[in-house]
């Protein structure tokens, strides 16, 4: 049942995946631009996932079987350069020499890591043995073991939560929601390659909301022995022998703590991508508070944007999950196929209250 | 003697005016405490007094410094405070050549044209006169610019102008009154008796065309009178009171009369009501440009003198100090506004027993003993290049602050909290003194500010590391390799404006590479925003300060910012994609081992 519609999905992560994969089981013509060489986007860096420990390659095997189908046209090394409006649809350029139509755009720009040398306090890129969880994955697919840069073996590694996450100077007061669990995961993973090693975890809360979260935290300190203590680190140093010097107060034994680990891994959150400002210039797109993409409501019109004809999907509105992502990516299909085909469920209309009274700004 | 009953409001005026300004000085004279008020005795007979009365003449009369911000603005405060000065002086002569004794009545220079209606009087009768009426015209000119100052305050360069408090209000009619009334009564009069100079027999002739000037003519001195009168019966409670104020603050200041460190004293009372409202300190406030709080400087003080100050605005400030430096009148705003934090501030115990589990020392005798500061340690780049720089160039060092430190005590004091500072202050001496070094570095202004100022070494002197880096250039011993890189310099308050240190980072990035200079420099930088004296700002407004002011400083376009501080370091990294380096990371990377 093809129909003559297009849409061009700009961004080939998890989102534009599945995104692209559903609206070309509607017959619709999916043009999926990803500026990267490979689709899969971040994902592709990530080793295993939790709760379940699950191969990231896996996700992204699953995720390509969908996009294989014969109405999706990918275009890789493609950036989308300009966009004009064009009745009732959109002529993209990308890469300045490639012309394209779409009836509808979707937006699936993701998220960026947060630059770690911005807390210049935590060291990193400054101390060799201070690494983010990014780079800790990418040790972990390299299959090396972990070491620390004058080559021993780690008897103690640390992990800070909320590096560049609800922390108001560095600009992110927001929850980047999956890092927790990436922390708790993590430590596992240090602990089931290493078990001797001692593993802590600086933490300011423990938010375990997804199913199975909680257990996979229970399991960690129960059956892993992993240390966690509530506290954020005030500085990290280094000493001679290239050690971690740490300076935490331990905030449940109301009692400054020092310690030294061997490396220390700095659990970075997600924020508003690059691509997600460019690709907003061009179109026109409204950022929130927070600097991600602003979705018309915050509850029910999740993946329309402030732009006729133009949608989001995945990170690019919020941190998400891989599994929140997907659904949202689903979501936002169907929303698209009902602004193409003229659903009557798209002219329900909703009062909008702003979230804007929540920060302290306008 | 001449007399009419319309002398009486100025009269009367003159004396309460006389009698609540003297008993507030004896009040506040009396709030000094005794090693001041023995100086300011004993300079009455020195030659601290000459000094004084140049001061005031440049400053009170001639208003100098606001010659040099604002000429416009100077020429009206000039007009006005020299004009009527001259025309009380010159008037009193011509009053005693007229009534030809050395003692006559206080009131019958400023009414002397109702009496005296012979201009012939004696032989530079005419003179006078003349002189009398260009002065009253120059006058009358400043009374426009006055008038205008208040409708079109962009003439004169200014975004905002003083509001003013009903007190205010009504001195200032008055004074807007008295000019144009002198002129008017007078010209009145010479409109019937032919007794006035070219201004004033001109416009007096052309009156006496249409207006039956005799039966005007008390009146225009009832009201001219009256005008005076309600200015002097107001003046203690308005700006004006800066008028008389001043004069004195000059001469305690020539006396050397300063605020103690540790509270305020009759000498700030001085200080406050010496502020003329002015308000050339509302548009160097970024803070308020910010956040809209009224706080600047002359509401701060405003407050103060209507004793309505809450705890609140004493703490709407980023204490960088830009009001007392624009500030004409020399008022050290900052110090009255810190000693007021004391005042409020709670009574707080604190327990440093933990610091003796987690400071390990290093008790090697040294010559160098380093001072990181606890910013330095959330920036670790200025460390590791000082530490580098010490090594590189076989100092022997010390750092003070390695493994764990005590705070300087500045961010308590910048709370109020002295009497908790000086207990940090205490241990954290006897720390320093132990390392035998004979040179104290720092890379924090904040914790240089209070080494130098209030820590009193005997035998260690203190630097900070942009003046050390500097001195090790010239000396020799440091070299380096200067690149093509673009560098722009970010004053620190705690470094510029508290401790006037402008030149030796200048020296230092000059040989260093290309320094492009920026708009505002030197005592006239702003705030990075990362203020310490201001925790209860938030961090929003905190960041519209930083970006302001960072917007300012990468007009240039430059490769890098280079600060001397590791707060304000700090504060433009969280907002700047441009570089920001310390002039110590500078310094490392380009000095040749």
């Amino acid at each position: 049942m093809d129909t003559n519609k297009t849409v061009a999905v700009i961004g080939g992560g998890i989102a534009g995946m599945e995104a692209a994969t559903f609206l070309s089981a509607r017959g619709i013509t999916v043009y999926l631009i990803e500026k990267e060489d490979k689709l899969g986007g971040h994902l592709l860096d990530w080793e295993r996932l939790f709760p379940t420990m699950r191969n990231g390659s896996e996700v992204v095997k699953f995720l390509m079987d969908g996009v294989k189908a014969d109405n999706i046209k990918i275009m890789l090394s493609s950036k989308l350069t300009a966009a004009e409006k064009s009745g009732k649809g959109y002529n993209l350029r990308i890469n300045e020499n490639v012309d394209l139509f779409a009836d509808a755009v979707l937006v699936t720009t993701g998220y960026d890591l947060f630059d770690a040398t911005k807390k210049e306090e935590y060291g990193y890129g400054i101390y060799d043995n201070v690494i983010t969880s990014a780079d800790l994955e990418k040790i972990f697919m390299s299959g090396k073991a972990l070491q620390t840069k004058q080559g021993n073996v780690p008897k103690k590694i640390g992990l800070v939560h909320c590096v560049g996450s609800r922390d108001e100077k560095a600009g992110n007061v927001y929850c980047s929601k999956v890092c927790c669990v990436t922390g708790v995961k993590q430590a596992i993973e240090i602990k089931q390659k290493m078990p001797y090693t001692e593993v802590f975890n600086f933490y300011m809360d423990l938010r375990m909301y997804g199913m199975h979260f909680e257990a996979l935290y229970k399991k960690a300190q129960a059956d892993f022995g992993i240390q966690f203590i509530r506290g954020r680190l005030s500085e990290a140093s280094e000493d001679q022998n290239g050690g971690i010097i740490l300076k935490v107060e331990d905030t449940l034994m109301g009692k400054p703590l020092k310690l030294t680990v061997d490396i220390l891994v700095l659990l970075i959150g997600l924020i508003p991508a690059k691509g997600s400002k460019e690709v907003g210039e061009l179109f026109g797109l409204k950022n929130g508070v927070n600097g991600f993409y602003k979705t018309t409501d915050q509850h029910t019109l999740t993946n329309s944007s402030n732009v006729d004809g133009v949608f989001f999907a995945g990170a690019c509105t919020s941190p998400k999950t891989i599994t929140n992502t997907i659904t949202d990516a689903r979501a936002a299909a169907s929303t698209v196929a009902a602004y193409l085909f003229n659903y009557r469920s798209l002219e329900r209309k909703i009062e909008q209250n702003e979230d804007f009274w929540l920060y302290n700004t306008k | 003697m001449s007399f009419d009953w319309f002398v009486l409001p100025f009269s009367i005026g003159a004396l309460i005016l006389i009698v609540v300004l003297i008993s507030r000085y004896i009040l506040w004279v009396i709030k000094l405490s005794r090693a001041d008020r023995r100086k300011s005795w004993r300079s009455v007979f020195s030659f601290k007094l000459f000094q004084a009365v140049w001061e005031v003449f440049n400053e009170s009369l001639l208003h100098r410094k606001i010659f040099r911000v604002n000429a416009l603005l100077g020429w009206m405060h000039m007009t006005f405070a020299l004009g009527w000065f001259l025309l009380i002086v010159i008037g009193s002569v011509e009053s005693k050549f007229h009534k030809e004794k050395v003692f006559n009545m206080p009131y019958d220079p400023i009414f002397l044209r109702y009496f005296e209606h012979d201009v012939h009087g004696f032989w530079f009768a005419e003179g006078f006169t003349t002189i009398m009426d260009t002065i009253l015209l120059l006058l009358l000119v400043a009374t426009i610019m006055a008038v205008s100052k208040r409708f079109f305050k962009w003439i004169y360069g200014m975004k905002r102008t003083t509001k003013l408090h009903p007190g205010d209000q009504i001195a200032l009619a008055s004074l807007w009154l008295i000019f144009p009334m002198r002129f008017i009564a007078e010209s009145f009069t010479a409109g019937i008796y032919g007794n006035g100079g070219y201004l004033t027999q001109t416009a007096g002739d052309i009156f006496a065309t249409f207006l039956p000037l005799k039966s005007l003519e008390l009146g225009a001195w009832w009201t001219y009178s009256s005008a005076l009168c309600l200015f002097f019966l107001f003046l203690p409670f308005s700006r004006y009171m800066h008028i008389p104020t001043e004069v004195f603050l000059i001469y305690l200041r020539k006396a050397g009369v300063k605020t103690p460190d540790n509270k305020l004293t009759g000498f700030s009372e001085f200080e406050t009501y010496s502020c003329s409202r002015c308000g050339l300190c509302i548009d160097q406030c970024q803070l308020s440009e910010t956040t809209g709080y009224d706080d600047q400087a002359v509401y701060f003080l405003q407050k103060l003198r209507r004793n309505i100050l809450q705890e609140e605005s004493s703490h709407n400030c980023l204490l960088c100090g830009k009001c007392t430096n624009i500030c004409p009148v020399g008022i050290d705003i900052t110090k009255i506004r810190l000693l007021k934090r004391t005042e409020f501030a709670p009574e707080m115990l604190f327990n440093y027993r933990h610091y003796e589990n987690v400071i390990h020392h290093d008790e090697r005798k040294v010559d160098v003993a380093y001072f990181g500061g606890c910013m330095t340690h959330l920036t670790p780049k200025i460390k590791i290049a000082m530490t580098g720089i010490f090594r590189k160039l076989n100092i022997r060092y010390n750092f003070v602050d390695e493994n764990g430190s005590i705070c300087c005590g500045r961010p308590l004091k910048l709370a109020g909290n002295h009497m908790q500072a000086r207990d940090l202050m205490q241990e954290n001496k006897r720390i320093i003194i132990a390392t035998g070094a004979k040179i104290l570095v720092t890379s924090c202004p904040i914790c240089y500010n209070i080494f130098k100022n209030e820590y009193k070494f005997d035998k260690i002197q203190v630097l900070h590391h942009s003046e050390y880096l500097n001195l090790l250039h010239k000396e020799g011993a440091l070299k380096l390799t200067p690149n093509e890189e673009k560098m722009v310099y970010h004053d620190p308050c705690e470094l510029g404006r508290m401790m006037n240190i402008y030149e030796p980072p200048r020296e230092i990035l000059e040989k260093s590479g290309k320094l492009i200079p920026v708009q505002k420099e030197k005592n006239f930088a702003d705030c990075c925003g990362g203020s310490l004296a201001n925790l209860p700002l938030s961090e929003d407004n905190r960041r519209k300060v930083s970006k302001e002011a960072l917007t300012k400083l990468l007009a240039p376009s430059p490769d890098i910012l280079v600060t001397a501080c590791p707060l304000c370091k700090k504060t433009f990294s969280n907002v700047s994609d441009t570089p920001v380096k310390d002039i110590a990371e500078v310094v490392y990377e380009r000095m040749i081992e």
